[in-house]
């Protein structure tokens, strides 16, 4: 049945919680109260990127984009849009529609400076219909190597490609595939990393989502290369969504004969099973997710023997990650040329970002390598709200480092990152703003590790804790002018000494602040000051005489009393009582109170 | 469920399966609008409608989006069809019934060559 119109409603996690169920009920509801259900789809997508303005509806054929839709929105538009034709402008994204027309989806600054090849089918296909995949190309890649190319002729394509490891480490992936390949000893196995722990990341989640058969074709060409015949997926367990769709795709598959058993008919044997995370960050090092999904203790072990050679059940591995694999059949459709052709010089093809804190539009996007922050930022996400300035950009997540102003144009690439300081990580961006105290941040990050470390080595046991102690010390007021160099000691004992990627990269966020914003450091040591007026145990609140009308609210409001006065004539505050608390700044009515 | 045994078999799969996604991403070629307004829909313009998109489908025939319009202020002419091409004048189908809608899609959109006697301007030289 061919429908003249497809109503696309988002069905990515962050639409999925804002309610894009009703408003998909709604859609098929009223279509078929206005007998239009033959002409009109209505379908689920996965993430379109632009979860903060969701449930996302994005109408084909104009390819027109409803924002924050609600159920109650559906008959307008279902009477107006489609039986009239007239998309209805006061629902459709407001930087979509001027005067004289109405932009669609990818014209908007958001899509126009991105380039999808992961991302390709995301918000595109129902993920949950293996037939949209195929009609936008899944599994022709494999097929095509299946029948026309031997294993080395894959790996030699993937690293013509140049296509590195999207999980972090930004290792050659085709590299890696050769060390396993040459491995003698069988079975050999295949597992995809999607346990994507970082706060607030969910770049994997999307692909996963939204086009889960993009993984699943990469595994199995990864499983053809390698010589392998079986595949791991292990998921967190926070991620259902993802998992349900995985599960679907994994069951359609085998039902078209595209995993199972002698695959294309040429003998080859693939299947692929889900694990679930441990719920550990420290179980996205490979090692540790290895032992996990052996029953074992979550726990990273010392490399070598790396897993290409002694991986899951003592046999070679490879592990990537959910982005890495899903860009293995565009490579191979397209050739390595072409990948080769977008990026830098030694960083190819795209990266996945989620964009956001302190930034106009955040969301899931995806550029060349190359793209710069800037272009990023300002460009892309539109910029700082209310009109604050940009202060820095934190990327790698928690293992990552800070980026500011000076650096913006810097081009991105696994390499530029490491030279600034910082680390491609698995994507996650997270804008500051001027009233971002950056100690405070390392102080989050490194906080964020210290509860992660599993603890089995002593400089990340025990050293980042110290880390940590000073961090605190110095945000409270007590800082000393040799906390830094201990600091800056103890980071570099522990990078250089610590078992695993979580420990060697904990400093990174310390010392990438430290080495950017050194005077809000000295700021909190020597003048005990906290710049940004973040540090609570470092403000000082007091009231301007010349503002004050003595009206005498703060002093009822205050919790200490440490505020005193005679009505109607100017208050003050005993700072030896005062908390700090800034009950007292929010209530004045009259702006009298300033904190610094 | 059809297993897939050879490349064919997954081109064949794909080329149907297209069709049914082509909407989304093909917006470059024909545009062909169906004037959908309460005028319309009383003069049967539903079942033209239906009649173009089944014939688009038989025929397989690809980046050919249907939208429908509200009234154009001709309601004596309704079922209206107009045909719109890159770069070409729109052409006005008038009074429209689901074997001539048919056949505007095999002589026109496919072939090239517009029904000119079924068209406003005919109808206005009349
Ligand atoms: C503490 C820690 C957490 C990690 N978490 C992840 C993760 O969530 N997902 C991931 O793909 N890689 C993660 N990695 C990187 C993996 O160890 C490994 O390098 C990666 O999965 C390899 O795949 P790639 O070459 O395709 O990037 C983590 C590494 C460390 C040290
Ligand atoms: S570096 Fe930290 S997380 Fe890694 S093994 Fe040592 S204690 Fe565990
Ligand atoms: S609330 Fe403001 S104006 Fe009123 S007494 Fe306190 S400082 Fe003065
Ligand atoms: S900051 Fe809190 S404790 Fe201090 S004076 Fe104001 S209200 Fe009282
Ligand atoms: S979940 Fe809908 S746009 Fe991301």
């Amino acid at each position: 049945m061919l429908y003249r119109s497809h109503v696309m409603v988002c069905g990515g996690t962050g639409c999925t919680s804002s309610g894009s169920d009703s408003v998909a009920d709604a859609f098929v509801n009223e279509l078929k109260k206005n007998g239009l259900d033959q002409e009109v789809a209505v379908i689920r997508t996965g993430c379109f990127g632009l979860c903060e303005l969701g449930p996302v509806v994005v109408v084909y054929p104009e390819g027109v984009f409803y924002s924050k839709m609600k159920p109650e929105y559906v008959p307008e538009i279902v009477e107006e849009h489609l039986l009239k034709g007239r998309p209805v402008k006061k629902y459709l994204f407001g930087e979509t529609v001027t005067e004289e027309k109405i932009k669609p989806l990818e014209e908007t600054t958001f899509y126009r400076k991105q380039e999808r090849i992961v991302l390709r089918n995301c918000g595109i296909i129902d993920p949950e219909d293996i037939e949209e995949a195929i009609a936008m190309g899944a599994y022709e890649a494999l097929g095509k190597v299946l029948t026309t190319m031997t294993p080395e002729q894959v790996i030699h394509e993937i690293k013509k490609s140049g296509l590195r490891g999207r999980g972090g480490g930004g290792f050659p992936t085709g590299q890696k595939w050769d060390f396993a390949y040459r491995q003698k000893e069988t079975p050999k196995y295949v597992v995809c990393n999607a346990d994507e722990g970082d706060p607030g990341a969910f770049m994997d989640r999307s692909v996963m989502e939204g086009d889960p058969h993009a993984v699943l074709e990469g595994m199995a060409i990864a499983g053809y290369a390698i010589g392998a015949e079986h595949g791991v997926i292990y998921v967190r367990a926070e991620y259902p969504l993802a998992v349900k769709r995985l599960q679907i795709a994994i069951k359609q598959a085998k039902e078209y004969g595209l995993l199972g058993e002698n695959i294309f008919g040429t003998g080859f044997n693939f299947d692929v099973e889900i694990r679930f995370g441990a719920g550990a960050f420290v179980c996205g090092e490979e090692t540790a997710l290895l032992n996990s999904v052996m029953g074992r203790r979550g726990e990273p072990r010392p490399r070598p023997p790396y897993p290409a050679v002694k991986g899951l059940w003592e046999k070679p591995t490879i592990i990537n990650n959910v982005e890495t694999l899903a860009n293995v059949p565009a490579i191979i459709n397209n050739g390595s040329e072409w990948f080769a052709n977008i990026g830098t010089e030694k960083s190819k093809g795209t990266k996945v970002f989620a964009l956001t804190g302190k930034v106009n539009r955040t969301g899931l996007i995806e550029v060349p390598m190359g793209t710069t922050l800037r272009e990023i930022i300002f460009d892309i996400g539109g910029g700082i709200p209310d009109g604050k300035k940009f202060k820095a950009v934190q990327i790698g997540g928690p293992s990552g480092g800070c980026i500011p102003e000076q650096h913006l144009d810097t081009k991105i690439d696994y390499d530029s990152l490491i030279s600034l300081g910082a680390m491609m990580g698995s994507g996650g961006l997270v804008v500051m703003d001027e009233d971002t105290c950056m100690v405070n941040v390392a102080k989050f990050f490194l906080e964020f590790l210290v509860d992660e470390s599993c603890g089995k080595c002593a400089p990340c046991r025990i050293g980042t804790k110290r880390m940590l102690e000073i961090l605190d010390k110095i945000t409270s007021g007590k800082g000393e002018p040799e906390d830094i160099d201990r600091l800056e000691e103890l980071a570099t004992t522990i990078k250089d000494t610590a078992l695993c990627g979580l420990g060697q990269t904990a400093p990174n966020a310390v010392l990438s602040t430290l080495r950017y914003f050194r005077d809000e450091y000295d700021a909190h040591i020597n003048q005990k000051k906290c710049p940004a007026g973040v540090c609570q145990a470092l403000l000082s609140y007091t009231i301007v005489a010349d503002k004050c009308r003595g009206c005498g609210l703060c002093a009822r409001n205050c919790p200490v009393n440490a505020i005193s006065g005679q009505l109607k004539q100017p208050y003050t505050i005993d700072q030896e009582a005062c908390i700090k608390c800034g009950t007292c700044f929010e209530k004045c009515p009259f702006d009298a109170v300033v904190k610094a | 469920m059809r297993p897939v045994k050879t490349l064919e078999d997954l081109q064949k799969i794909r080329e149907e399966a297209s069709r049914k996604v082509n909407v989304r991403s093909d917006r470059t070629g024909i545009r062909i609008t169906v004037g959908m307004a309460t005028c319309g829909i009383a003069a049967g313009a539903r079942p033209v409608m239906m009649a173009i998109l089944d014939e688009l489908e038989k025929r397989n025939v690809k980046g050919v989006t249907v939208v429908e319009t509200g009234c154009i202020g001709l309601c004596k002419y309704e079922p209206i069809v107009e045909v719109y091409e890159p770069d070409q004048d729109k052409v006005t189908y008038i009074k429209m019934d689901p074997e001539k809608a048919r056949q505007v899609v095999v002589e026109h959109v496919i072939n090239g060559h517009p029904i000119k006697e079924w068209t406003l301007e005919s109808a206005d030289i009349q």
